[in-house]
């Protein structure tokens, strides 16, 4: 089984064509759609990596983020974000929840691999 | 001396004491709310009979609300004191001042309610492109799009062995986002350009001229019964003297045309369904373009969208604009030129008619009225300046009859081979 990566993303058709790209490269991809319920879906599928939308129903990436560092299971797991809002101010605000990455929207497929490759290590 | 004490936030403050909301307040005096809001936030100034009305509602006697010109002159300069402690305004000799100096006082105050207008304005703005989050969803909304129709192109274009199934799949989402991308950037732009918001920021003349018609709702009932302009100008005063010249103007102009069609004429031609502007002027013996003014001066009659209206002069530049169910009007430069107010200045003197789809009404059909009227102010060997009118009737929609689509302004408008198009839209050249 090849690394496992959490798609946390409202976004249906940026999901798929994620899945797509990071299946063909030899990941095990899933996904989740609703904040609410994120913080339970990262327990359950216990990814190597988590990639996390900020703006979703029910609750923002930045909650998320961090309930997950709060949580002695997940506080070292690696996390992309990726919002539409590029500002200084929402990187910082990430950075200080302990993102691991921040990518702006919209970023390409390559950005995209080589940013989760590089967060795993070889 | 503490804000409390002026009028718009003793307006508030009885409001919220109550426990009525801004916006039911706004619908129960027939203001828009964002106009209550500057009301309250002491931005406009109120008397009269709007004053009486929210004193009503908030069941006040309007002395509570005010306590005159004077005291509240004093106030302002309290607060303009308050602002800048290091100039050292003598505030316990507040009274002599406005005794001694009233025009000089005046002027102070104007000034400092021009700065807090100012001042609001650019935080507002600067906080609408920050906070928003309305603007923070519809952007979110169109960067998402973006990506997904990225992601689908480049693995369409970078894999050459992607299976049938995928590529139709891609084929399909990418389809699928582009509609959704255009939908949400015409969103983005509609609410760029959104009326309610925008329209609490009066920065011309004319914008504070529709501000305060707006708050009379185009209807003055003083007018209708032969009162003076003057009297009505005279509770107006929040308008600059530039707008107050132009509201000058405008008020005349109403008077006079009240006596010549008078408002039950107008409410009869209103109520009988689908007016003809043309045939009414000819009835009567009156222009054209006073029937239509008369037409959109009219209070809303039940069961009916209120009559909007738009000014544009020679240069095709929209002054001035009462909305009508949603009909979006560009709030700077030219409009869509397929609007016939073009084409009634191309003719002046002959009315033009037309049944209208704009994309912001959702499909829903316009009868548009205009007519252009021109003037010689420099003679007859000087050029001839035309001003014209349109008036826009939300009409049911009637099959037989087709329906000219037009948009707001070209760089927003999402109509394709449109004959008429003077630059490209962002909607069809993306953000």
């Amino acid at each position: 089984m090849g690394r496992h990566v959490l798609l946390i993303e409202d976004e249906p058709n940026i999901t798929e064509a994620m899945r797509f790209i990071l299946a063909r490269d030899g990941w095990t991809v899933s996904s989740h759609a609703d904040g609410a319920t994120a913080v339970n879906a990262v327990s359950r599928a216990k990814p190597d990596v988590v990639v996390l939308d900020v703006m979703l129903p029910g609750r923002s990436g930045y909650d998320i983020l961090r309930d997950l560092r709060a949580n002695p299971d997940t506080e070292a797991l690696p996390v992309m974000m990726l919002t539409a809002r590029g500002q200084v101010r929402d990187r910082e605000r990430a950075e200080s929840f302990g993102v691991s990455h921040f990518m702006t929207k919209p970023f390409s497929n390559r950005e995209v691999l080589d940013t989760l490759n590089s967060l795993l290590g070889p | 001396m503490p804000r409390s004490a002026l009028t718009g936030t003793r307006i508030r403050e009885r409001r919220t004491l109550i426990g009525l909301k801004q916006a039911e307040l706004a619908r129960a005096v027939e203001i828009s709310p964002s106009y209550l809001n500057l009301i309250e936030h002491n931005r406009r100034r109120i008397a009269g009979k709007l004053l009486a009305e929210i004193a009503r509602e908030l069941k006040v006697e309007v002395a509570q609300l005010t306590r005159g010109a004077e005291a509240e002159l004093l106030d302002q300069l309290g607060q303009a004191a308050a602002d800048l402690p290091q100039a050292g305004a003598e505030l316990d000799r507040s009274d002599e001042f406005t005794g001694r100096f009233p025009g000089w006082a005046a002027l102070v105050q104007a000034q400092h309610r021009r700065i807090q207008e100012l001042q609001d304005r650019i935080e507002g703005l600067s906080d609408r492109l920050s906070h928003d989050p309305r603007l923070s969803s519809a952007m979110h909304e169109v960067l998402s799009k973006a990506t997904a129709i990225r992601s689908a192109a480049s693995i369409l274009v970078e894999t050459e062995d992607i299976d049938e199934a995928w590529r139709r799949r891609f084929h399909r989402n990418l389809h699928g986002d582009s509609l959704a991308l255009a939908e949400s950037a015409q969103a983005l732009t509609s609410f760029l350009d959104s009326e309610d918001e925008a329209r609490a920021e009066a920065g011309t003349p004319w914008e504070e001229l529709e501000l305060f018609l707006e708050s009379q709702r185009f209807h003055f009932p003083a007018l209708e019964e032969g009162g003076a302009a003057a009297a009505v100008l005279a509770e107006a005063t929040e308008l600059s003297p530039p707008a107050r010249a132009l509201a000058r103007h405008y008020l005349e102009r109403y008077r006079r045309e009240a006596g010549m069609m008078p408002l039950a004429q107008v409410t009869a031609a209103l109520g009988a369904g689908l007016p003809d502007p043309a045939r009414i002027a000819s009835e009567l013996g009156l222009p054209v373009a006073t029937v239509l003014r008369r037409l959109a001066s009219a209070p809303q009659l039940p069961g009916q969208d209120p009559v909007g209206l738009v000014f544009c002069d020679g240069t095709g530049a929209i002054a001035m604009r009462k909305p009508t169910n949603g009909f979006l009007v560009p709030r700077t430069g030219h409009a869509c030129p397929l609007w016939p107010v073009y084409e009634a200045l191309a003719s002046p003197g002959r009315p033009v008619a037309r049944r209208l789809t704009h994309s912001s009404t959702a499909g829903m059909p316009v009868a548009a009225f205009a007519v252009a009227e021109p003037h010689w102010p420099y003679g007859a060997e000087g050029p001839c300046l035309s001003e014209a009118w349109m008036i826009l009737l939300p009409q049911p929609e009637t099959p037989r009859l087709r329906a000219m689509p037009v948009g707001s302004a070209c760089r927003v408008c999402v109509l394709a081979d449109c004959r008429a198009r003077q630059e490209p839209s962002v909607m069809a050249t993306g953000l």
